[in-house]
């Protein structure tokens, strides 16, 4: 512990123009004084944030946590032969139900294609508003925030909970301490507890899980589940931003001088006073930024916004919303941090300081009145529209509607056949040959079906079925089970004057005569070529 | 060490190595990383009581919970063998009609036969049950001892001119060579050739066919369809177990061969055997 932390934990407030408070924050990860990487964590302690963004991600925690939380418990009608949960991963019977979709195993490609649409998705969000994933919808930031509610509550706001940690173990901190990580791991548990409902029947999985009957994998999953939600919403928050998770490096690569990054505006703010008044009497320039360290201290990601862009910047824009209050209890325009494109931002800069000639003088960017000048750039929704945003919306638009395409025909009836290889073909006591196949009949619907089996092509040649006590013919009707493959042993026999050479090809076609679905297999037939 | 090296920059001292100016912190070892050594140890000295682990004279300590590698094998085939329970109970107790006639049951049978016959029968009649000169192929509808399931499960049990067994299945064609004249073998050959289509000598057929009623109808038939009973060939069809054409026969004729199954129900059991009978029978020539 060095001075800096604890100046940091004094507790000090100055009234600036009688309307706000100045907030004696450092931020532990600014530029500054960033630590070797071999140090020790400084601990942040957000300060709590309100405005149209806070609004926004509150409600963006309420979707997705509901969406997390409830999924599971939807359920969707698919007759008596398949689960009614409205989206399972069934893996003991290799299914995946999502609502009136059903994927076989070897239909994995369709979520392949979606994993590949997030990307390109995270692509084209990150290149127009930046890294608006890390801000408001990854799991880190929603559960951190959940977490904070809970030791706001418990503890009190920013400078209550960092006078509760310097101080001594009182009966009093134990009490806070222990409540607030008592909650902690019981909204841990509900989360690890919510993610196997996913994999088997819900209703029916949480009385086994309550009355100690479920499955060892259960218990397991939620306990890991529960150890890391704890430790990473609760212990490690930012550092698993900073140190642990490759996305803030990948997003950064998806940025460019048009992307929406949060912006501290220092055009307009610098140089930053705290005795705005007095240094505007001395007749030196004096720009927006009041120092108040507002921006610093809601900060959950412990920097400081003004130092310009940086790793760990998650843009959740809450320096945002409490500068905007600042500046207008101060009677200030907002926008003083504000999501802002780089080449906006450049070229105000250069307005400023008069193309580069100079130091920033706010006063270039205001006109005798007061306003801003006309020459200031503004962001417009044009921009979002670039060629680069055309090629992701192209490239993410195509595999959707390839995957809609290919979802909306897909066959739900199947036929593999694998031809006998040892032996190839027997000569039977009349000089016929017979060749063996396994026939595999895909009945990918959840409801019975009778599937007819037959041949095409190979003159004269007719099968019979093992276990299927019938004569031999071309044609056979096949009961088929819902939602299940069904293996036949067929054994297709074609007398010898009929045989015309050592490799011949045929079809076996299956057709279901309700729907008229069918699928074909080409098949060969073998014979020696003694065959008479 | 003559003299601490101190880093300007972080104030620490270093290793007090230097490789091209460039010198290592003597950081500590994260506490974390410690700490976690700590209890591998702390974990190490438990194992080695809860478990198998010290090496003494002639075995090695048993370790408090009991554990053993073999055990734990022997537990695994036990719960395999209990999770087959159900169907070998079924397959004991019904004949092998009606297991193949059981879909569940017949896949089981099947399955545990294709196994037994991998293991037992590969020898002669091959990895495809397609046999070879001498050696029946089981997969066609030519049955010298009959096709049907329990036929099967017949010759499985108690084999073919197999001496110790007194319920073996027996036939022994005569060496012809000692009864007939050579000119009478070649006219007989002919005749049983042509029976199956195959064209020879067409002046030798009508010989042939007085010679045959007269030394071959007895076990072979008057139209030369054989007869399972006797275990003797259908001398009309396409399949030759010792190969086709006039040659062959002929020496058939002559001199016979007479190849021997063992009985398996001493060494297989009837549970086994009757797995066996089902997956011979499901091979597609079952009668």
């Amino acid at each position: 512990m060095n001075g800096n932390v604890i100046g940091c934990a004094r507790v000090e407030m100055h009234v600036l123009d009688k309307t706000v408070e100045r907030l004696e924050a450092e931020a532990v990860n600014s530029t500054k004084s960033r630590q070797p990487l071999y140090a020790p964590r400084k601990k942040i302690f957000p300060k709590r944030a309100s405005g149209s963004f806070r609004r926004f991600k509150w409600l963006v925690m309420v979707i997705t946590l509901g969406i997390y939380y409830l999924t599971p418990w939807l359920r969707w009608d698919r007759g008596p032969f398949a689960p009614d949960q409205a989206v399972l991963v069934d893996l003991a019977s290799r299914r995946f139900y999502f609502f009136f979709i059903e994927i076989w195993p070897q239909e994995f490609y369709y979520v392949a294609g979606l994993l590949v649409m997030a990307g390109i998705g995270l692509f084209l969000i990150t290149s127009t508003v930046g890294r608006a994933w890390c801000g408001y919808t990854c799991p880190q930031t929603v559960w951190v925030d959940l977490f904070l509610v809970v030791e706001r509550a418990i503890e009190g706001d920013r400078n209550a909970r960092m006078k509760l940690d310097a101080g001594p173990w009182t009966t009093r901190k134990l009490v806070l301490r222990v409540s607030k990580h008592a909650i902690w791991l019981v909204i841990a548990a509900a989360t690890g507890g919510a993610w196997i409902f996913y994999f088997a029947d819900a209703p029916t999985l949480i009385g086994e899980v309550f009355t100690g009957t479920a499955a060892p994998v259960a218990y397991i999953t939620i306990s890991v589940l529960t150890a890391t939600t704890y430790t990473f919403g609760g212990l490690m928050r930012e550092q698993v931003c900073t140190y642990m998770c490759p996305w803030p490096r990948i997003q950064a690569a998806m940025l460019d001088e048009n992307s929406l990054t949060v912006t501290y505006n220092d055009w307009r703010g610098e140089p930053r006073s705290r005795h705005a008044k007095k240094v505007q009497a001395a007749g030196q320039l004096v720009g927006d930024c009041v120092d108040c360290n507002a921006c610093v201290a809601v900060c959950p990601m412990g920097i400081d916004i003004r130092d310009g862009q940086q790793l760990e910047c998650i843009t959740c824009a809450l320096c945002i919303d409490t500068c905007d209050s600042v500046m207008h209890k101060l009677g200030k325009e907002r926008g003083l941090i504000s999501y802002t494109t780089l080449s906006d931002y450049n070229a105000n800069i250069a307005v400023a300081t008069a193309g580069g000639s100079g130091p920033v003088n706010p006063s270039l960017v205001r006109t005798a009145d007061g306003t801003f000048s006309d020459r200031l750039a503004h962001f417009h929704i044009r921009k979002t529209f670039r060629p680069r945003t055309f090629v992701y919306m192209g490239a993410w638009s195509a595999i959707g509607l390839a995957l809609l395409y290919s979802l909306l025909t897909r066959e739900r009836l199947e036929v593999n056949v694998l031809h006998d290889r040892n032996p190839q073909f027997v000569t039977l006591s009349d000089g016929s040959i017979r060749n063996g196949y396994t026939v595999k009949l895909l009945n990918m619907v959840p409801e019975p079906r009778t599937i007819v089996v037959a041949m095409q092509g190979l003159p004269g040649a007719e099968m019979s079925i093992v276990g299927i006590d019938l004569p031999a013919g071309r044609s056979f009707a096949i009961p088929a089970e819902p939602d299940r493959l069904k293996m036949l042993k067929v054994f297709v026999r074609q007398p010898a004057n009929q045989v015309e050479g050592i490799v011949q090809t045929f079809k076996f076609r299956v057709e279901d005569k309700a729907s008229f679905e069918s699928d074909e297999y080409t098949a060969t037939f073998n014979a020696p070529e003694t065959a008479r | 060490m003559s003299s601490e090296h101190i880093d300007e920059v972080s104030g620490i001292s270093t290793t007090g190595h230097e490789w091209d100016g460039i010198r290592e912190l003597n950081n500590p070892l994260p506490r974390w990383w410690v700490t976690t050594f700590y209890i591998t140890i702390v974990w190490a000295i438990g194992y080695t009581i809860a478990y198998p682990a010290w090496p003494m004279l002639t075995s090695a300590t048993r370790g408090v919970l009991g554990y053993s590698s073999r055990n734990h094998v022997k537990n695994e085939l036990a719960a395999a063998e209990a999770a087959k329970a159900k169907y070998v109970a079924a397959v004991e107790s019904k004949t092998v009609s009606e297991i193949a006639a059981d879909d569940a049951l017949r896949e089981f049978a099947v399955a545990a036969g294709g196994a037994a016959f991998r293991v037992n029968c590969v020898q002669c009649h091959g990895s495809g049950a397609q046999g070879s000169k001498g050696f029946p192929n089981l997969n066609d509808d030519d049955w010298l001892w009959g096709g049907k399931a329990e036929q099967i499960q017949q010759t499985i049990t108690h084999g073919i001119r197999f001496a110790s067994d007194p319920d073996t299945r027996v036939s022994e064609m005569p060496a012809f060579g000692d009864i007939i004249t050579a000119d009478q073998i070649a006219q007989v050959s002919t005749y049983v050739a042509s029976l199956s289509g195959l064209v020879g000598d067409a002046s030798l057929i009508e010989p042939g066919a007085n010679v045959f009623a007269e030394n071959c109808a007895a076990c072979h038939g008057e139209n030369a369809k054989g007869n399972k009973e006797l275990g003797a060939p259908d001398l009309t069809d396409a399949i030759w177990l010792y190969g086709p054409g006039e040659t062959a026969i002929a020496a058939q004729v002559r001199a016979p061969k007479h190849g021997v199954m063992p009985a398996w129900i001493g060494r297989l059991g009837e549970t086994k055997v009757k797995e066996l009978a089902v997956y011979i029978h499901s091979l597609g020539g079952g009668e």
